[in-house]
């Protein structure tokens, strides 16, 4: 570890603080159906949008309307990148002339690109016209991401208001939340990127003749635009099979930075959106908080684990930690950092392969995502998913001051916790259910590219990630057989809704209730005792959870390692 | 507070009391019945596996195996634990059965006399307690037991309510009025009373009081409830996290037997809170009853604990029940000794409080010494007419009273006008300004000097609302004073609020408006224009001596009729919330340690670099597994007492009482198994039995 190294990781810290209170009021201004400074340029075509899709902007839905819209605005995007994805042969932008894709991947990339997951069992310069990548896939980037945001709103607008019938209404939010947060933003940053030296185009790929007089054909496409949404909106699923670390997808170090902070941006950003939006700033920042000391733990883990190599690494006379796998433009600090950011939020691109991370580096990025990917999270889906965890733990630590317990004002009851433990249940399910089934079918198990806890631990990571909805791959597992697209289409689907619909239930059982003013009490949410108490459950709840599992992949594998062998 | 010191308890039967832990032990088989643990998730899922785990050793038995007398341990060590949860619910149930069967007895053998007709109280017919309906009349005699609850409708009697208080002093029951309910199994002590029934068998106080004490009808809290789903989620997880094991074993090329992969999952499921949960529920109930409260169900135990408004009725509750002298001031030309002398003699045959805190008064500040009163003395009664009260001495005419009257009395003995001091009108002013009532005192034709009369708060009450105010509890004061008054009171008691001039209506608005503002009330009260009052509070407690419908709005009901005691009601509340969170806690902190236990040893075949993880120390994979399971049985009998006691609750705020409690049980819950799983397992080791 190098000093050069923390201060790369401090100042990302530092300025992902600093923008949280910047774009969390002005997100907190869209939501509540206030004027923006953009409201000239983007108000009319937001009324023209209503009024093309028969809204009434000021009628609002309970929970259950709230939910039932957005499952059936995904039936209809469903059904249109798949159609899309079998079809992709006949319809135009196809210069490359991709055939359709099969029907199992296709489900498999529908879902993925649905659920805000973005697995790819497919290369997306071998296998994807830029029609669909635009078309289909860009488009299911920017709505599965503001899907997620407005659940997120609607969960807080839950805990904000008091004895209230609705949460808000899902065509407006998922209107604004477009037009207002994500647009502007990409537009903006597709010009960085391109500025960077991303390609922007639709021409066709280039053929080049290398030196040694070969034939090259360099793949591109209009990358820039989807880069910028896959990273704002936590989707992760690259142009370029490659993804981030992609020359023409991560173009400089400076790129790297960018990109790493606008994976965190909207999610911190949410934080503090639910402070504004209770009526205490303070609240979000105790969130943000808890997420903040169990990203540093990681990041601390993740980049001391790879700096320090193994001692085989050492003993073969390689120094300066364990570049395996990683882009010798990045080094250490930026892939070990660039890999705990995108499985704490649901990101999943990825910069370096993880695969060829150590053990225990890789673990982190395993831990990330079986905590449910909280520590800032998926836009969105981090939020709820922390509010799940605060809701628990609130709830055993409310009991211990002796008062039914509170949280923002709203009793903690057994609606709620029914709720949430239904949410929080599903994770182990899928993630160790099918990483069991997995690993005793031999179809699944010839997909592995190593034997033994290494091979185990593909396996737990593919299920983890899409369970999680990351879509980072640890690599050396072959997706792309027809297990492992139904399989994990399911685990992609399950973790995203099963997750959803317990929280909009909650979102409606807290809207319905009173608030009860906060006394001595009360036991306070916005200290340092209640974040320590937050990350503790968490830690407990979920390490105990997967500690078995873990002991069976990384950790063994690490101890293996240290008495000399390697898998 | 004097009364909390002289309150009387219901016998407090400990834990190594024979007569509750030996049925206990008869009622921990009896409870094995799955239709009787199916009611607690955590306990019946245990017992499906040790079910399960007992045939596979049977099979193993039956066929040769391996590790049979490690299979044993377990099998016979998961049996214990759930005997030791069903063990600590039947110690809870057996306390409050103790007291059931004294109340029992009193029921039993009860005949009434039912009168025949309405209008004659001399016919009757004489039938059993349980054949009484509601509607009957009842007469009873000086040596009768009243058959049921219901309301005097003729007579005064004094009756004996040991049965249910635990107090003998009898009380005076009467018709009409504020004291005319009576209770099924109290005892008529002198003269006849004519009762209406009010309950229809089976459902009188004492049938009530005889199945809450008992725990039969209990039903889960809603706190409960919550906490139960919480502990079944937790119970899933681990059904996945354990039952996905078998599979990865087989891939790393091991094999895991059932008994140590339903070890690993006992010891990791929250048993300890589990096997507690009832019993803390029960001994909750059951401390409120030792306390001479009556909860009408569980629901009210916990609101009392969430309870954020207080609303307490000043007179009795925060002040004594009367006026008392604190001053006397007299008119220039009157020395204070002089007044102070008048002022006793005037109140010499006055036995109202007001006239004894006015002799008290004269000895102790203004050192008169009380003398016989002066042959021929003619002592004057207050009357509501004069509103004065004296004496006539000779030539001397002492009169007290309200100033207009004593004015009044002056004028009249003088036979002329006579101008009232300014410094007495200034004097009278002052004391109704701060919240007293100004009582003039005069001689003759001469007005002495003023009285000052006021509310004197308890002693320590100030204290007690500022505990409050540090449990995050308001207080108000209820008084049919004007606002003046109250407000003057309000802030020497230290209250939070107060409703002056009080009516009813008032009580049930201020109620109703704490409640839309997502308040929880509680309050106590006996009269029966009390009642919808109490119905609509979060926790009415009636007062035992209160009327019928009192006693039916409310959901307490308090024996000893104290009214102070709604404040230990609320902390008997918290503990109950605390007790649950706190064991909730440790039950889940306890698991770390259990896990460094097992996975290493239940590993070790296969992959024995795991062996890092045995920070314990453990001596063997057998003994680790059976530390572990040991540990987590024996930590459930070594948690009833605290369950029944309760955690200690302290008005320190909730921050403070949440790091503390935090400190105790999360972190004690992490750090106490690894030296217990140790110990144990040094013990199992030296006796060879893994």
């Amino acid at each position: 570890m190098t000093a050069i190294g923390w201060v790369q990781i401090i100042l990302y810290c530092a300025i992902i603080v600093a923008l949280t209170p910047l774009l969390g009021g002005y997100m907190t201004r869209v939501f509540n159906g206030e004027r923006t400074f953009l409201a000239p340029v983007l108000r009319p075509v937001e009324v023209l949008l209503y009024r093309a899709g028969g809204v009434d902007e000021k009628s609002e839905q309970g929970w259950l309307a709230y939910t039932v819209a957005m499952l059936l605005f995904h039936v209809g995007g469903f059904v249109i990148l798949y159609a899309l994805l079998r079809l992709q042969g006949a319809l135009p932008f196809n210069p490359a002339g991709m055939t359709g894709v099969p029907p199992d991947l296709s489900f498999n990339t529908a879902i993925s690109f649905l659920t805000n997951t973005n697995w790819q069992n497919y290369g997306g310069e071998s296998t994807l016209s830029y029609l669909v990548q635009m078309l289909g896939l860009t488009h299911q980037n920017f709505l599965s991401a503001a899907t997620g945001i407005v659940l997120a709103v609607a969960l807080i607008r839950g805990f904000a208001r008091a004895s209230a019938k609705t949460v808000g209404n899902f065509w407006v939010d998922i209107t604004r939340c477009t037009l207002y947060v994500l647009l502007p933003i990409c537009v903006v940053y597709t010009l960085f990127l391109v500025w960077q030296g991303m390609p922007q185009t639709l021409g066709s790929y280039i053929d080049a003749t290398t030196l040694e007089g070969a034939k090259q054909t360099i793949a591109v496409g209009p990358v820039a635009s989807q880069v910028a949404i896959k990273m704002l909106g936590t989707n992760g699923g690259g142009f370029f099979n490659a993804n981030a670390a992609h020359p023409f997808e991560n173009p400089t170090a400076l790129s790297n930075f960018v990109q790493m902070l606008s994976i965190f941006a909207l999610g911190a950003a949410l934080t503090n959106v639910f402070g504004r939006m209770v009526g205490n700033p303070r609240q979000g920042w105790a969130i943000l908080a808890a997420m903040g000391v169990l990203f540093i733990a990681g990041v601390a883990v993740c980049y001391w684990a790879e700096a320090n190599g193994t001692h085989i690494l050492s003993s073969l006379g390689l120094s300066g930690g364990n570049m395996e796998g990683k882009e010798v433009r990045f080094g250490i600090v930026a892939s070990a950092l660039f890999a705990v950011i995108t499985t704490a939020a649901s990101c999943g691109a990825v910069n370096a392969m993880h695969d060829s991370f150590t053990a225990l580096g890789g673990m982190i990025p395993l831990i990330n995502m079986e905590l449910g990917e909280i520590v800032v999270g998926g836009v969105g889906a981090g939020l709820y998913g922390m509010l799940l965890f605060v809701i628990v733990t609130v709830f055993v630590a409310g009991l211990m001051v002796g008062r039914t317990p509170e949280y923002v004002g709203k009793k903690i009851e057994a609606r709620e916790v029914k709720m949430a433990m239904l949410a929080i249940l599903i994770l182990p399910l899928m993630m160790l259910g099918w990483t069991a089934v997995a690993v005793v079918y031999p179809p699944a198990v010839a997909s592995m590219a190593n034997a033994g806890p290494h091979g185990f631990s593909e396996v737990l990571y593919a299920y983890t990630s899409m369970t999680a909805n990351n879509g980072s791959a640890f690599a050396g597992l072959t997706g792309n057989t027809l297990f492992y697209n139904l399989s994990g289409a399911v685990a992609m689907f399950i973790g995203r809704f099963w997750m959803i619909v317990p929280a909009m239930a909650i979102a409606g059982a807290l809207a319905a209730k009173k608030s009860v003013p906060p006394s001595l009490g009360t036991f306070p949410t916005t200290g340092g005792l209640f974040v320590g108490l937050l990350v503790g459950v968490i830690l407990i709840v979920g390490g105990l959870t997967f500690f078995p599992a873990l002991a069976l992949g990384p950790i063994v594998e690490h101890l293996s390692m240290l008495a000399g062998s390697v898998f | 507070m004097e009364t909390s010191k002289v309150r009387k308890r219901m016998p407090v039967s400990t834990l190594v009391d024979p007569k509750i832990v030996l049925p206990a032990i008869g009622q921990s088989f009896v409870k094995l019945d799955p239709r009787t643990l199916v009611k607690n998730p955590v306990m019946f899922v245990l017992e499906v596996v040790t079910v399960l785990t007992t045939v596979l050793l049977l099979r193993d038995i039956v066929q040769g195996g391996q590790s049979l007398a490690f299979e044993l341990q377990i099998v016979v060590w998961l049996w214990f634990t759930v005997l030791f949860a069903n063990f600590a619910e039947a110690v809870a149930e057996g306390r409050g059965k103790a007291q059931a069967d004294t109340l029992r007895q009193t029921r039993t053998q009860t005949r009434a006399k039912r009168l025949l007709s309405a209008d004659n109280p001399e016919r009757f017919e004489t039938v059993a307690a349980d054949d009484l309906r509601s509607g009957d009349l009842v007469v009873c005699e000086a040596g009768d037991v009243i058959p049921g609850d219901g309301d005097i409708i003729e007579g005064v009697a004094s009756v004996n309510e040991a049965a249910i208080t635990g107090e003998s002093a009898p009380v005076i029951r009467e018709s009409g009025g504020d004291r005319s309910a009576v209770t099924g199994g109290t005892t008529v002590i002198s003269d006849r009373i004519v009762v209406r029934i009010t309950s229809s068998p089976g459902t009188s106080f004492l049938d009530r009081m005889i199945k809450l004490v008992e725990g039969a009808e209990r039903q889960k809290t809603p706190n409960e409830i919550a906490l139960t789903i919480l502990l079944v989620g937790l119970t899933l997880i681990f059904v996945f996290a354990t039952a996905t094991i078998p599979s990865y074993a087989l891939y790393a090329g091991g094999s895991i037997s059932v008994v140590v992969l339903v070890a690993l999952f006992v010891t990791l499921i929250p048993t300890t809170i589990g096997a507690l949960l009832s019993a803390i529920g029960i001994a909750g109930m059951d401390r409120l009853v030792r306390f001479n409260v009556l909860a009408m169900s569980g629901r009210a135990v916990e609101a009392a604990g969430d309870v954020d408004t207080l609303l307490l009725d000043k007179t009795g509750t925060i002040t004594f029940g009367n006026r008392l002298a604190t001053e006397i001031i007299p008119v220039p030309g009157v020395t204070e000794r002089e007044a102070a002398e008048a002022a006793l003699l005037a109140s010499d045959a006055d036995e109202t409080a007001e006239g004894r805190s006015i002799i008290a008064l004269a000895q102790d500040k203004y050192n008169v010494r009380r003398e016989a009163a002066p042959a021929g003395a003619k002592f004057i009664e207050f009357s509501a007419m004069t509103r004065l009260s004296g004496v006539d001495a000779g030539t001397r005419k002492l009169r007290k009273g309200a100033i207009d009257s004593v004015l009044k009395f002056v004028r009249e003995q003088a036979g002329h006008d006579v101008a009232e001091p300014a410094a007495f009108r200034a004097a009278v002013d002052k004391i109704a300004r701060s919240g007293g009532t100004p009582l003039g005192l005069a001689e003759n034709g001469r007005i002495l000097g003023v009285i000052h009369l006021k509310d004197v708060v308890k002693p320590d009450v100030k204290d007690r609302f500022a505990a409050l105010r540090r449990m995050g509890i308001k207080t108000v004061m209820i008084t049919g004073d004007n606002p003046v008054t109250a407000a003057s009171i309000a802030s020497e008691a230290g209250v939070d609020d107060f409703i002056a001039e009080a009516t009813p209506e008032d009580k049930l608005r201020y109620i109703r408006n704490e409640q839309s503002n997502g308040r929880l009330i509680a309050m106590c009260g006996d009269g029966t224009n009390d009642a919808p009052a109490l119905a609509q509070a979060d926790v009415g407690v009636a007062m035992q001596t209160g009327t019928q419908a009192a006693r039916e709005a409310g959901n307490m009901v308090d024996l000893d009729s104290d009214p102070t005691k709604l404040i230990e009601v609320v902390e008997i509340g918290k503990q109950l919330l605390m007790t649950r969170g706190s064991l909730t806690t440790f039950s889940i902190a306890n698991d770390v340690a259990k896990y460094f236990a097992i996975i290493p040893a239940m590993f070790a075949a296969f992959y024995p670099q795991l062996g890092v993880l045995n920070i314990m120390g453990l001596s063997s994979p057998q003994s680790a597994i059976l530390s572990a399971i040991i540990f987590n049985a024996l930590i459930i009998i070594a948690l009833i007492p605290l369950a029944l006691k309760g955690v200690k609750y302290r008005p320190i705020g909730a921050a403070a009482l949440l790091r503390q409690n935090l400190l105790v049980y999360g972190v004690g819950g992490i750090v106490l198994p690894f030296i217990g799983i140790k110990a144990i397992d040094v013990i199992v080791t030296a006796l060879h039995l893994a």
